[in-house]
């Protein structure tokens, strides 16, 4: 019995002794993807900041292949950016308007040291891109040359290019048309086939079907709900995701 | 996932060819202005028409080809002054934007990543400093180290730096509160990484012509300085200095007045010119690229 790929412990953060985040608990196991829904201030994005490290936990702890993460370590920081990347939701803030895409998508190999050479880099950069579906000439270019679906295919690049274990997504196909969104779903969901394990934050429930073998429901900072996909979204038990599920716009019967 | 590929839209090009060819005229015309008082600074060392004490030209006399520019009030010759001015105005220019520049850039960064309590302290230190009016700052610097060039480089600097730390600061706080300094944290990049790879470069256009600017305002602040004597002591006169003494005898000897005015216009214009210049050539933006 192997230890999951991820396991949360009664985590909990208060800011301002206001809690945004209490008592959740989840295990993420390798290949399992995990969809986190909730309304706004529900807590989403405060879980994520805690999963990548970005700030420490007031209580609780997370466990990353069996072994307890802290933040505030360097050394395991270090490891951690290896083993957790992040998609963000606006692909127009989420890269550096300034910095041709090459160097984007190698800021994590630069700066966690992870290639030796510039052509090692160079290499690793053009698979990334590759892999997601750019040609392998977008390096070159600069991300306003882009459109928001390729603007979010080069965070992808970013966030695979050190080959994590986990990619945490922050919503993200919510700032995307329509047809952007299934062709974007579709690449997070061709990555975690090839052995990536996707956490996706969504107040999207298609995106969330689409992509997620399991749902968590957080309501006003807790767990209300959580288990397969499917059979949340057949049967939901608590009144708070019937209420998201009836949230969901259809087109009217005729 | 080649589909996908396939019918991924045509990536578009944001660039245009008449923009790019009238931004480098901006930076080209701006750099001959700047050059033209750089090189008549640069032979002020080597070569000058008459001496600054010189006062064998006569009162006021009108330009000749002994004194292409005329003579002051003193019987000095003009040109000469008008060369040793470019010198000064260079100096005050550069040094207090240098100085104001690093020292406005450190504070900025700092307030800008500090938290709470640091933040509001450096805040206030800098509205405090902003609402210190720069005569007052110039005068302590003069008392505490006497009438010199460098004093007032140094009164003029500080006063500067108030300013460029505030900009700073707001610029840089927009910045770290976007996605892609997020971003580059999970890339695992630290802060002097996060200073020097993406706030310097996406702040820096805004500063820049900030500096620009200040430049100008230097150059005229030594003027008014050295008008109360706490500019750059005689003979060594300051465009500012000699259009003061040129007020008086305006209707009689207008090119004293008109001279000094006009290169000080040449300057700033140039040296707003070539900040713009520099500005647009930084931008990726804005930039073609073949």
């Amino acid at each position: 019995m192997t230890a999951p790929l991820l396991e949360v412990r009664d985590l909990g953060y208060t800011y301002r002794r206001d809690p945004a985040l209490e008592n959740v608990s989840f295990t993420v196991d390798r290949g399992q993807n995990l969809g986190i829904v909730g309304e706004s201030g529900a807590g989403k994005t405060t879980l994520l900041r805690l999963l990548l490290g970005l700030t420490r936990p007031t209580t609780g702890g997370i466990d990353t292949d069996g072994v307890p993460f802290d933040a505030g370590d360097r050394a395991a920081l270090r490891r951690h950016r290896t083993f957790a990347q992040a998609v963000f939701q606006d692909p127009y803030s989420s890269l550096d308007p300034r910095q041709n895409v090459g160097r984007i998508v190698s800021e994590p190999l630069r700066s966690l040291h992870l290639s030796t050479t510039g052509s090692e880099t160079r290499t690793r950069v053009a698979s990334a891109l590759e892999a997601v579906g750019l040609p392998a000439d977008a390096a070159e270019r600069y991300p306003h040359e882009f459109s928001g679906g390729q603007r979010q295919r080069i965070a992808i690049a970013r966030a695979i290019v050190p080959r994590p274990q986990l990619l945490v997504a922050d919503e993200p196909v919510s700032a995307l048309d329509l047809s952007t969104r299934v062709r974007i779903v579709e690449l997070l969901s061709s990555l975690s086939i090839g052995g990536l394990t996707v956490v996706v934050v969504s107040h999207d429930l298609g995106t969330v079907a689409a992509l997620c073998e399991r749902t968590l429901v957080l309501e006003r900072g807790r767990v209300v709900e959580q288990g397969p996909t499917a059979a949340l979204l057949a049967a939901p038990e608590h009144p708070y995701t019937r209420k998201l599920l009836a949230a969901v716009p259809r087109l009217p019967r005729r | 996932m080649s589909g996908d590929v396939a019918s991924l839209p045509p990536v578009v090009r944001v660039a245009n060819r008449t923009t790019g060819r009238r931004r480098s005229a901006t930076l080209w015309i701006g750099v001959v202005l700047v050059g033209i008082i750089l090189v008549t600074a640069l032979v002020s060392f080597v070569w000058l028409p008459y001496s600054p004490e010189d006062i064998s030209g006569g009162r006021l006399a009108p330009p000749s080809a002994a004194h292409w520019a005329g003579t002051d009030k003193l019987g000095r010759d003009l040109l000469t002054q008008l060369i040793i001015g470019a010198r000064i105005a260079l100096e005050v220019g550069a040094g207090s934007v240098v100085l104001g520049g690093v020292i406005g850039l450190l504070l900025g960064l700092a307030s800008a990543f500090a938290q709470r309590w640091l933040d509001d302290g450096l805040s206030a230190v800098l509205d405090v400093l902003i609402a210190f009016p720069t005569l007052l700052v110039a005068m302590l610097v003069v008392a505490a180290s006497g009438a010199s060039l460098g004093s007032a480089i140094l009164a003029i600097g500080l006063a500067m730096s108030a300013v460029v730390a505030r900009l700073t600061r707001i610029l840089a706080k927009r910045v770290l509160s976007l996605d892609y300094i997020t971003a580059a944290r999970v890339s695992g990049t630290r802060w002097p990484g996060l200073v020097v790879q993406h706030v310097l470069p996406n702040i820096w256009p805004t500063v820049v012509v900030n500096l620009a600017l200040q430049f100008g305002l230097a150059v005229l602040a030594e003027a008014s300085l050295s008008y109360l004597g706490l500019g750059s002591p005689p003979p060594n006169a300051s465009w500012g200095s000699i259009l003061q003494q040129a007020q008086g005898t305006v209707l009689v000897a207008p090119i004293g007045a008109i001279a000094p005015g006009v290169l000080l216009v040449v300057l700033v214009i140039g040296v707003n010119l070539v900040a713009d210049g520099l500005r647009d050539v930084g931008d990726p933006t804005r930039r073609r690229r073949s």
